[in-house]
């Protein structure tokens, strides 16, 4: 059950994208751009289908921004194809490019509010844009404050509201115009976490209600945990690990994924991982990860049946990602023996959880 | 001070006022276009075009480097061109609107400048065109910037117009110099003064004010 696609380059499965290349509302294909001598994206290729959201994360100077930004043109390729339901838009003019980006809504980390504006009309501006008449782009602007929770704001300026609240106002300036597809620059970044789960919880429910298909760029695993259907890590230019949230979340491939899943994954206390020795010791400390089935069953008191003698959870515990149980255990195991060790090992690994010796202590607690 | 000279100074003020009002509405008018396109035509600007960026830059600041009282001179043959005299206050307003637009153009280029590049990049995205981007966003933006700089630049036209009794303008200026100190009416020189600061104290009072309203960065 490999969920994942290595980096070479080519997109999901060729039959995928045969049978549903229409549900594909982004197709980028081998897209490269160069920044003087480093190049921020080389060879990126990807999709988005119709009503998915993709979350695309990496370290600051990985590439994201260009990315995010060659999908309504504010950046160009240097080579490499950009289709946009099914267009190809990399070499539009800008002129062609204006009627293209009103499909396209966009949040920023900044907001990008205008302070000269009441929040109605921040709201109304791209259907000023498109020339919809005076009373149309309020009516919608009033529609889409109420879907965001600040009809009451509807008359005050930006710099009266929250951070929050702004990011609100960004999110129902977005889609004012009924974009197919939105993309979400750092959207939560400059918000403090509570607020940052209430932004994220409007994108989820947006993209539920409205069907809207969302491409988020975020250095944050976890933004991507609590609303992304599908991730792509990307690292210099390059994506070096995607497919569904919980399969790379469970699997790692990569020392990128793995770092930036750090924070968010349970760890070795630092106690212990400070008196971890790698010669053999009176205790052997096993990393256990699990998902899907593995993690869903009663593993350990099955370990504990099928493997007579002792073991000991030290940390860890299963967690929820997309309705799929994913978790690291940290056991500790008697290295008196090592058969005994060697069948716990032979056990976990027959119910495709990975194990990874961390070393040995004298004592785990 | 005599009736006549309450007259004079009644005159002088009416010159002042005139000279400053016209060749500031001159230079707002041609100035901020020309602030931005500035602008736009810089490196990564919205019409980027650092030929024109550079040729415009020359021509400024070729304006900005002459003292006043010799553009005041040297544009006579123009003035006559366009006025049809180069003597009265009339023919003032030529070389004061011709010394106001440049400067004032490197006053809004610098108000346009402080605008976060952000909101540009948020009107491209939404579909707008260089022109939604000027009027939606760089204008409405920097509108406190452009009005505070255009308070600081009929300021310096009150100073600039006093020397433009050099080519027989009148105004403040040259009554103070003509009768104030050529003819020791030194009640004459204390009035202009008294005038000129309250001018100058009243017009920026209104430019704070006005700029305070339309300042809703919080």
């Amino acid at each position: 059950m490999n969920q994942h696609i290595k980096a070479s380059g080519d997109t999901a499965d060729p039959t995928h994208a045969r049978t549903e290349a229409s549900q594909d509302v982004v197709r980028l294909v081998d897209l490269k751009r160069r920044f003087g001598v480093t190049a921020a994206l080389d060879g990126i290729s990807l999709t988005v289908r119709k009503g998915e959201i993709l979350g695309i994360i990496g370290r600051s100077g990985a590439g994201k921004s260009t990315l995010i930004r060659c999908l309504n043109g504010l950046e160009r390729p240097d080579s490499g194809e950009v289709f946009i339901e099914g267009r190809e838009i990399s070499r539009l003019g800008e002129r062609d490019l204006q009627p293209l980006r009103r499909r396209i809504g966009m949040i920023f980390q900044h907001f990008n509010l205008l302070s000269a504006k009441t929040v109605e009309d921040n709201v109304a501006l791209p259907l000023k844009i498109e020339g919809r008449p005076k009373a149309e782009r309020l009516a919608r602007a009033a529609e889409l404050l109420d879907l965001v929770g600040l009809s009451e704001k509807a008359r005050a300026y930006p710099a009266s509201l929250s951070g929050g609240q702004k990011q609100r106002v960004g999110i129902a300036r977005a889609l004012a115009a009924r974009p197919a597809l939105l993309l979400s620059d750092e959207a939560t970044s400059a918000l403090d976490p509570e607020t940052t789960r209430s932004i994220l919880a409007l994108l989820r429910d947006i993209n539920r209600q409205l069907g809207l298909t969302i491409l988020l760029i975020t250095h944050e695993m976890e933004v991507i945990r609590s609303i992304a259907d599908r991730v792509a890590v990307i690292d210099a230019g390059r994506i070096v690990e995607q497919g569904p949230v919980w399969s790379v979340f469970a699997d790692p491939r990569s020392d990128i994924t793995r770092s930036l899943l750090g924070a968010i994954r349970p760890q070795l206390p630092a106690e212990l991982a400070a008196r971890l020795l790698p010669a053999a010791g009176a205790q052997t400390i096993l990393r256990v990860d699990v998902a899907g089935e593995a993690a869903s069953g009663p593993l350990l008191s099955d370990l504990a049946v099928a493997v007579p003698g002792s073991f000991r959870l030290v940390h860890g515990g299963i967690d929820h990602i997309q309705q799929q149980p994913v978790g690291t255990l940290f056991l500790s195991v008697p290295g008196s023996d090592a058969n005994h060790l060697a069948d716990i090992i032979a056990f976990l690994k027959a119910r495709q959880a990975r194990v990874e010796v961390l070393g040995h202590v004298a004592n785990p607690v | 001070m005599s009736p006549i000279l309450f007259e004079l100074l009644l005159r002088s003020i009416w010159e002042t006022v005139l000279m400053t009002a016209a060749s500031g509405l001159i230079s707002l008018v041609f100035g901020l276009p020309l602030g931005l396109a500035l602008i736009a035509t810089e490196r990564g600007g919205i019409a980027e075009s650092l030929w024109v960026n550079r040729a415009l830059g020359a021509v400024i600041n070729g304006f900005r480097s002459v003292p006043f009282i010799i553009l005041l001179v040297a544009l006579i043959p123009v003035t006559r061109l366009i006025v049809g005299t180069s003597i009265g206050t009339w023919a003032a307003i030529v070389p004061l609107s011709i010394a106001a637009t440049p400067y004032y153009a490197r006053i809004a280029e610098v108000s346009l400048r402080e605008v976060d590049r952000g909101l540009i990049e948020a009107a491209r995205a939404m579909g707008g065109n260089r022109w939604t981007i000027i009027r939606e966003v760089l204008v409405p933006e920097a509108l406190p910037g452009i009005v505070a700089g255009f308070t600081v630049t009929l300021v310096t036209l009150i100073g600039a117009s006093a020397m433009a009794g050099a080519i027989g303008a009148g105004g403040l200026g040259d009554l103070a110099i003509r009768y104030g100190y050529q003819r020791f009416e030194t009640s004459v020189m204390v009035a202009v003064v008294i005038v000129l600061i309250i001018l100058v104290c009243g017009i920026q009072w209104v430019g704070d004010r006005l700029v305070a309203r339309l300042d809703r960065r919080g």
